[in-house]
């Protein structure tokens, strides 16, 4: 019982970065109807700039976050502008191939630089575990699980009340309207990008002080694909759950995939499983938007 | 200089719809297959095992266009159809089946599979399938590494070169001719499949699934039947990969390899046969040619063969943003282009 208890809290930790991942992922989506397939190499992009700030140039870890969150955000722009823009009116898989082709080429800059072995960041909290449910958990999950919930808490908040937020829900909800209300669709579009990047990479930074870095963490971006479409493609709410739900679900499969089979490794698919049942009963998700076709 | 009427003079759909409508093109098609039956006399087995990697990628980005380019049904789990093929044709070749038999029934079992990843088809499209078919990829990956008793899992499965009535296929130049053979065929019916009914079924549902079905395309019928002709096909390349490598691991059919017979169709041309002939040349040389480039390179900048394999994903990348962003419609517009400033040379204008 204990154990899957811990598999519990390991999945809600693993689940909230999911949830940050998968936030990123909606807010592009929502906002320019672009399936990102890059989003795992924003985390890893994002993970490694700030490895480097930290450890090579020495600089503090605070400093060295901000400096992170303003070279996602011009990252961002560069690409929304160079490469997704040309790209807008364009069929579907010729948007989700050139966002594959991103994914390659940031793969390939990371390894190109930093090289692919693991890297490990410095301790930046205490290591002494805090015991919960007489269970011990590291000071460093507990920070993850705020700080994703204090992400959501903004956005949501962010969405709901401010005016850029309520301009980018009006962008999500019909392009056209909210080009005639005085609405300047490019930026809201560049805007969502620097958004999903940011989170992205804030994302990257926690997971890097929990298993440290190398160049396979892009793969993360895929786990993204099962939260999304169980919470839903175009829900923030959905997006936060989804990823938690699946965090938990994984880790629980696994753990009963090694006990009862003695199968090893079954977290890296369950989550697809579970994406498939989903897809065929309620492809859209718990929370998203009902797509219904009329001839 | 000109071979080609000027105009169209056809007096029946069928001469319209011909594969080869003039003598010319017969001609240089004919040429075209006198020098590859020729050329293995005279390259070496470097450059055969790139023409025999480039002719099973054939195959795939053939297959893969019929699905994705000509029915308009996103499929991210190619690869992983492909390696379907390579272990049923591998597994059935070690029990003692005849080549062609194996082929055929690695085939079989890829078609199958992919029918079954391609029923949620029916209700899903566009982003939903695609997450679906990349679903099936990491469900079948995982399956290629944990059914051990089957595919030997990460140790690999070897597999004997082809055989048939006694003569060994087993060098390059050899397979080279058997390999031909099969793609030439695959490539056939591709093009038979895309100028009948099924084929125009195919673009109907591709254009407006919803006009489609009210002209009377039964949706889920056709569907099933791309995914399962693609499949098919895919499943044949699998199986003659294995023989040709003689030897399968699981990170063969890795998401890599779907999205490189993506890349294929793309850069080639959605919805051609020829586009996709170029794309799987333009994308297996690549690597290539990025190694013969830091080779010859080496001499001035030594440490460039450190990076060779990230700067080989990034270049791949790069042409593939670039072609979309410049070049929708890939090399078989290209192509097109390049044709008709030829017609009518030197009097271009």
């Amino acid at each position: 019982m204990e154990y899957y208890l811990q598999l519990i809290i390991n999945g809600l930790v693993v689940g909230s970065i999911y949830s940050l991942v998968a936030l990123g992922f909606v807010i592009i989506f929502k906002a320019t109807k672009v399936v990102n397939f890059a989003q795992g190499e924003l985390v890893m992009v994002g993970a490694y700039v700030c490895f480097s700030l930290t450890v090579q140039y020495q600089l503090p870890f605070l400093v060295s976050f901000l400096l992170t969150l303003v070279f996602s955000i011009a990252l961002a722009i560069l690409v929304e502008r160079l490469i997704l823009r040309p790209l807008i009116g364009e069929p579907i898989i010729s948007v989700i191939m050139v966002t594959i082709g991103l994914s390659s080429m940031l793969k390939s800059f990371v390894q190109m630089t930093w090289g692919t072995q693991i890297q490990v960041f410095p301790p930046i909290l205490p290591q002494e575990p805090y015991m919960l449910l007489g269970l011990p958990i590291a000071p460093v999950y507990v920070a993850a699980f705020g700080l994703s919930l204090l992400l959501f808490g903004v956005f949501t908040l962010f969405f709901k009340y401010s005016s850029l937020g309520i301009a980018m829900r009006a962008t999500a909800f019909d392009q056209q309207a909210a080009q005639s209300m005085g609405i300047g669709i490019k930026s809201i579009f560049a805007l969502s990008w620097c958004i999903a990047a940011v989170v992205s990479s804030i994302g990257g930074i926690i997971l890097g002080n929990i298993n440290g870095i190398n160049a396979q963490l892009g793969h993360l971006g895929l786990k993204v694909f099962p939260a999304v479409i169980l919470g839903g493609l175009d829900s923030l709410l959905g997006a936060a759950l989804g990823g938690l739900i699946i965090g938990v679900l994984e880790n629980i499969c696994e753990g009963a995939a090694k006990d009862l089979f003695g199968l090893g490794g079954f977290k890296e698919v369950a989550s697809f499983v579970i994406l498939v049942v989903i897809l065929m009963i309620r492809p859209y998700g718990l929370f998203g938007t009902k797509e219904i076709e009329r001839v | 200089m000109s071979m080609h009427k000027c105009g169209l003079f056809y007096t029946t759909y069928a001469r319209e719809n011909g594969l080869f409508p003039s003598k010319f093109q017969k001609t240089c098609l004919a040429l075209f297959f006198v020098v590859l039956l020729v050329c293995p006399q005279f390259l070496d087995s470097y450059v055969m095992s790139i023409l025999n990697l480039i002719l099973i990628a054939v195959i795939g980005a053939v297959s893969l266009n019929l699905l994705t380019g000509v029915c308009g049904q996103m499929s991210l789990g190619h690869g992983a159809f492909v390696g379907v093929g390579a272990y049923g044709a591998a597994v059935l070749s070690n029990l003692g089946v005849p080549f062609f038999l194996a082929l055929l029934g690695g085939g079989a079992v890829a078609a199958l599979i992919g029918m079954v990843f391609g029923i949620p088809s029916l209700r899903l499209k566009g982003i939903y399938l695609a997450i679906s078919t990349l679903a099936a990829q990491l469900i079948l990956e995982y399956v290629f590494l944990h059914a051990g008793s089957l595919t030997g899992g990460a140790n690999g499965l070897p597999v004997d070169a082809p055989e048939i009535m006694g003569y060994s296929f087993d060098t390059d130049s050899k397979i080279f001719y058997l390999i031909l053979l099969v793609t030439v065929l695959c490539v056939l019916v591709v093009t038979n499949v895309i100028r009948t009914r099924p084929g125009r079924a195919f673009v109907a549902i591709r254009d407006y699934h919803q006009s489609a079905e009210n002209v009377g395309v039964n949706l889920f019928a056709f569907k099933l039947q791309a995914f399962g002709l693609s499949s098919f096909l895919a499943g044949i390349a699998g199986g003659l990969w294995a023989h040709y490598t003689m030897y399968i691991t699981p990170e063969q059919f890795s998401m890599g390899l779907s999205i490189s017979y993506l890349a294929m169709i793309i850069i080639g041309g959605m919805g051609s046969v020829l586009g996709s002939i170029f794309g799987a040349i333009f994308i297996t040389l690549l690597p290539e040619m990025l190694n013969l480039l830091t080779t010859s390179l080496g001499g001035i900048a030594p440490d460039l063969s450190a990076i060779i394999v990230p700067m080989k994903e990034g270049v791949f990348g790069l042409m593939l943003v670039l072609f979309l962003i410049f070049e929708p419609e890939g090399l078989a517009r290209k192509w097109r282009l390049t044709k008709a400033y030829w017609k009518l040379f030197p009097f271009a204008y």
